[in-house]
């Protein structure tokens, strides 16, 4: 097994307002991670960093061995975009909100970034067909996705990730724009890549989904790694403040 | 006969109407970039000509690109400069605001979009090209039909400098012949071509409703 991804003492502030005080974490080959916490607690913008949507001010962030940054002297000095561009291709990102392009049929949302990345056209459309295939979709390919439920644009969305093969698939609270039905899709799908051993990261607020599928869940709070742990440590943890989310969580 | 005179006058009108658009579109977005980009002086340079050219008279707009030259390096100006003239000021005028237009639309994109496609090993220039774009053009086109319709009534501010489009023709008619009937065909004249205008403009923006953003 190897190290998919490393992050050694991560820092980022808005301005005055520090968000992340110091995280790492490490996700080994085929581990489900779930990272829970209250609103604010910088579960998002760890992702967000992870996935380079934000630049960390300090810390190591290293995909595969790779740097992607590396600290130097307490600040976060980033590869060479070149470098980047490649990093990019080991991971996925699944948005809370979709992120569907909206002018785009659905078959086109899943194969123009293959085709970018230098697949063919019949290639991509060969891999969208079979993804949709096994979500589910495969009547909606010519479907826009302002057409689509929640649940199916999410799926699409997944997808669309899928189709470019990421080692590591990240996912920020993929179910919190759907109603109770529309999440158990969801929540079957990823359910079923992790039985295939995909590597996944979810910032997620479903307990018991997390409780469920994860190896490991880590519980965030005010920018530090308060609990980390597999499932069973963490339910049956003495750390009061960790009982007491997951139990009002849990209703 | 005032008729097939006015209709001399719509080939010069037409002219500017279209090469107007013909630059001012494209050199609008360019300047709407600038005025959003990280360049901080170019940025400003932009803010400042914007509001310049929305703040004062297209009509004075006209009178000093026209006289420029002459005042300011003392070149003598040429016959056909009149029509470059025109052309220069109304592209110019016109793409300060298309500029705050596209700007508006630009930054009416959800920050997502942006995300989505740089996660999935877009380019900056193929996610401006093929997701942002195209996107833009659907908030916009309400918009922009608006600047279209004023500019083709606008074009009958070359008066000023007795460029021989339709309003000035009618205008010369009108006081030759101690009329109004010249300026009302004139309007009706405008009014056809808006007419025609709003419908293209609408048939665009039904290609665009196949999809709701």
């Amino acid at each position: 097994m190897s190290t998919y991804l490393e992050i050694n003492h991560i820092r980022k502030a808005f301005g005055a307002n520090e968000i992340l005080k110091d995280i790492s974490l490490k996700v080994e080959e085929g581990q489900v991670v779930s990272i829970i916490g209250p609103s604010g607690s910088g579960k998002s913008t760890l992702l967000r960093c992870a996935t380079m949507l934000e630049t960390m001010d300090a810390g190591d962030l290293i995909y595969l061995g790779q740097y992607a940054a590396r600290d130097i002297n307490g600040k976060s000095v980033y590869s060479s975009s070149e470098e980047l561009k490649k990093i990019r291709r080991d991971f996925g990102l699944v948005f809370q909100n979709f992120n569907l392009f909206p002018h785009y049929s659905v078959l086109k949302n899943i194969t123009e970034p293959q085709m970018l990345a230098g697949a063919s056209k019949h290639d991509a459309e060969a891999k969208a067909r079979d993804l949709l295939k096994k979500l589910g979709l495969s009547d909606k390919e010519n479907a826009y996705p302002c057409q689509l439920s929640g649940g199916q644009q999410q799926r699409v969305s997944i997808a669309r990730a899928l189709a470019l093969e990421p080692k590591i698939l990240f996912f920020d609270e993929p179910t919190s724009a759907l109603d109770p039905e529309l999440t158990a899709e969801v929540l079957k799908v990823i359910r079923d890549l992790a039985a295939m051993h995909m590597t996944m990261i979810i910032v997620t607020h479903e307990m018991q989904f997390a409780k469920e599928l994860s190896d490991r869940i880590i519980f965030m709070e005010h920018g530090y790694i308060q609990a980390e742990g597999t499932p069973s440590e963490l339910f049956s943890t003495d750390n009061a403040r960790v009982r007491e989310f997951i139990g009002k969580l849990q209703g | 006969m005032i008729f097939m005179q006015l209709m001399s006058g719509m080939g010069m009108t037409c002219a500017i109407f279209f090469l107007t658009l013909l630059f001012s579109l494209p050199l609008g977005m360019g300047v709407a970039l600038l005025r959003m980009g990280r360049n901080k002086v170019l940025s400003g340079i932009m803010r400042v000509y914007i509001s310049i050219l929305r703040g004062t008279p297209l009509m004075l707009q006209i009178i000093v690109v026209y006289f420029a030259p002459y005042y300011v390096f003392r070149i003598r100006i040429s016959q056909n400069y009149r029509f470059i003239a025109v052309i220069v000021a109304f592209v110019l005028n016109y793409a300060a605001y298309f500029a705050e237009i596209y700007r508006s639309g630009i930054q009416s994109v959800p920050r997502g979009q942006f995300e989505a496609a740089q996660v999935l090993g877009y380019s900056k220039n193929q996610t401006f090209m093929k997701i942002i774009v195209p996107q833009v053009i659907k908030r916009v086109l309400p918009a922009i039909t608006n600047e279209v319709i004023t500019l083709v009534k606008d074009t009958s501010l070359s008066f000023v400098i007795a460029e021989a489009e339709m309003f000035t023709i009618a205008k010369q008619i009108a006081s030759k012949e101690a009329s109004i009937m010249p300026l009302m065909i004139a309007g009706v004249f405008y009014y056809v071509f808006n007419f025609i205008v709003e419908v293209v403009m609408n048939f665009i923006e039904k290609k665009y409703n196949y999809y709701t953003i």
